[in-house]
């Protein structure tokens, strides 16, 4: 059982790995293609997020909204749900934060910090609570619906940004300041005084904190609770579930809004850590970027931290190269596809390689 | 006046929906999901724009979005019938792929990823006699020849899926690969067959797309192929059916865009068509039953 066990973990993170070295390996032949140096490109790249302390922070910054959405994709995919819809759960989420930072601002900062928290999740959550009822109820499959409420949400934050709440005599689509006392302050001073060499103008700030006990939570909810086992039953097989006496259309239902929650938080780190506003259309494919994050974390917590910090390190470095080199920052995209396609094929290849070899 | 003017934009916009939708019916026919339409149809658009503007012929672009198609359906068929990995997943990523390959490859010809220049669409066929007709003529006369393909396409589908013995085949391998197979059928041929045609006709729905509005624009598609999908549901995987479901989101796109302009928000009106879509597919539920072995990978001596 034990030498199982063993041999599963090595594949669990040899698959991955090697998706990733095909991947990179598929970019290369791109570059080429383009008549560039991959060597140089890849060490430009590289060395955007991990060649200086500000970089890595910038790459952490940018990992901590893929770590909300990988860990909202990976939570949905334990119960046997595909949340593609992570894009709209996170302009909701993030726009009821920011609406509650501006509409609350009388409040001190101890309760309006938790509250605006409590609205990103609160709008998240219900975003994924519809498919999820709509999946509990009827039967739809939650891909579609999660995607047309994608387009839906991100029509309605327009709306709301352009037609309601816009800062005043502003031609930029966002709304107005939350207030100070709903800031999350940066981690830079605290970086220096632990040694690190973080400039001020880093924006990595605390919501990197908050990701990382998500990241926990959503450990223990999985592993260490009922509720997570009920999912993962769920999850692996829904008649069997059923069975058992678990009340599938609840756990469905439960699922999406935990996993839509998180994606909803991503609204801490954007709005109460860094523009202190809601700026219209922020989000860079944040949510089809967490998908990648969860399948190559192979829907582990701890997986998609790594993985989410590994696409941090790759988006900055894609920044980096697009300033010092002819090629654009859109490569980086062509690379996450190519990684979750490598990931997706390999993990078949390889498990049915692991299977023959342990008979 | 003004119903006529609908239902004329209608068949214009519901050509590229009901192109992929029929591309989607040949794929889950034969047993495999297809979410990368969506990927299909921009891979499509895009290759039709590039070609259009290095040869100059349009209909060059028409053939380069079908090879296109093709292609990324080739992805998509390896992935999920040769490595058999979840359809769906591959799907996505597909359509990732799609997504950024995309904007690299606009940013390499154009020099920016938003968009392309604008090259010449094809020229509108007109119908010699059907157009002198008063009320008819310009809703069935005058449209691009991708239209007039598209329901040719839409008629041939219906013919081959369930007239021919290919099609009684590929149906066949998406209900149950194992009789099929005891049969003789090349159940692995067959649904790469299947995923194949539905990249062929999403490209030439992709090629509609960008060459009617003459220029690409980066994620043109805008939820199209999974528009579709709900149309193919709703249509009951049959052709006639889901162009039948694309001819009705057709026409609540034609008044999205007749109502903009008027009391009510212009984004309240652009949900109009994800909405319904999301209500199709409730009102499809228990109706409508998808082929048996839809989604299931097929392995030789498994069952």
């Amino acid at each position: 059982m034990k030498r199982r066990g063993g041999q599963y973990l090595i594949l669990q993170i040899l698959s991955p790995a090697a998706a990733f070295l095909l991947a990179l390996g598929v970019g290369a032949v791109i570059i080429l293609a383009l008549k560039e140096n991959p060597v140089h490109i890849y060490t430009v790249m590289f060395r955007g997020g991990l060649g200086s302390v500000d970089g890595f922070g910038y790459a952490l910054f940018s990992a901590t909204p893929l770590i909300l959405t990988g860990l909202a994709v990976a939570f949905a995919f334990r119960a046997g749900l595909f949340n593609i819809g992570g894009e709209g759960q996170l302009y909701i989420g993030a726009f009821l934060c920011a609406w509650a930072g501006f509409t609350l601002a009388g409040l001190p900062p101890l309760l309006l910090i938790p509250l605006c928290m409590l609205a990103a999740a609160l709008g998240g959550a219900l975003w994924g609570l519809v498919p999820g009822l709509l999946k509990a109820r009827f039967g739809v499959h939650e891909v579609i619906n999660t995607i047309m409420l994608n387009f839906v949400a991100m029509l309605a934050t327009n709306f709301l940004v352009n037609r309601m709440f816009k800062e005043p005599d502003q031609m930029i689509p966002q709304t107005r300041e939350i207030a100070t006392t709903a800031w999350i302050p940066r981690l830079a001073p605290l970086a220096r005084r632990l040694g690190i060499g973080l400039p001020d103008s880093n924006p990595l700030n605390y919501a990197l904190l908050l990701s990382l006990i998500v990241a926990a939570a959503a450990y223990l909810i999985l592993f260490r609770t009922r509720l997570g086992y009920e999912i993962r039953a769920v999850g692996q097989s829904p008649g069997a579930a059923r069975y058992g006496g678990i009340r599938v259309g609840l756990i469905l239902v439960l699922s999406m809004a935990i996993s839509g929650s998180m994606a909803g938080l991503v609204g801490v780190n954007e709005v109460m850590g860094y523009r202190h506003r809601f700026l219209d259309g922020f989000s860079t494919g944040l949510g089809f970027t967490g998908i990648a994050v969860a399948l190559l974390g192979r829907n582990h917590p701890l997986g998609v931290v790594l993985a989410a910090v590994l696409f941090g390190i790759l988006n900055t470095g894609a920044l980096e190269v697009d300033i010092f080199t002819d090629i654009p920052r859109e490569l980086v995209m062509v690379l996450q596809a190519v990684i979750i396609i490598c990931v997706v094929a390999g993990d078949m290849v390889f498990r049915r390689w692991a299977g023959r070899r342990m008979k | 006046m003004i119903i006529w003017n609908l239902i004329a934009a209608a068949i214009r916009l519901a050509t590229p929906l009901s192109l992929a939708a029929l591309g989607g019916v040949f794929s889950e026919r034969s047993g495999v999901v297809n979410i990368a339409l969506e990927g299909m149809l921009l891979n499509g658009a895009f290759a039709a724009v590039v070609a259009t503007h290095y040869s100059g012929n349009p209909w060059v672009g028409v053939l380069a979005a079908l090879l296109v198609g093709v292609a990324t359906a080739l992805i998509h068929a390896l992935v999920t019938v040769t490595f058999k990995a979840d359809h769906i997943v591959s799907g996505v990523a597909v359509n990732l792929l799609a997504l950024g390959a995309t904007q690299f490859l606009c940013w390499v010809v154009y020099g920016n990823s938003g968009n392309s220049e604008r090259v010449i669409g094809l020229e509108p066929w007109r119908i010699p006699l059907v157009d002198r007709i008063p009320v008819l003529g310009p809703i069935l006369s005058g449209h691009s020849p991708l239209v007039y393909i598209a329901l040719g396409v839409i008629i041939l589908a219906h013919f081959l899926l369930f007239k021919t013995v290919f099609g009684l085949r590929l149906r066949s391998v998406g209900e149950h690969p194992l009789a099929a197979d005891t049969m003789g059928v090349r159940v692995i041929l067959m649904r790469y067959a299947g995923v194949l045609i539905s990249g062929a006709l999403a490209g030439l729905g992709g090629a509609f797309l960008s060459l009617n509005t003459h220029y690409f624009v980066k994620n043109m598609s805008a939820g199209r192929g999974f528009i579709a999908l709900a149309a193919m549901i709703f249509g009951k995987w049959t052709p006639f059916g889901a162009a039948g479901a694309c001819l009705l989101f057709g026409f609540l796109e034609a008044l999205q865009m007749s109502l903009q302009g008027g009391g009510i928000p212009t984004q309240f009106i652009q949900m109009i068509p994800y909405l319904a879509t999301m209500l199709v597919l409730v009102s499809a539920v228990g109706r409508a039953t998808p082929p048996a072995s839809v989604g299931r990978p097929y392995l030789k001596g498994s069952e």
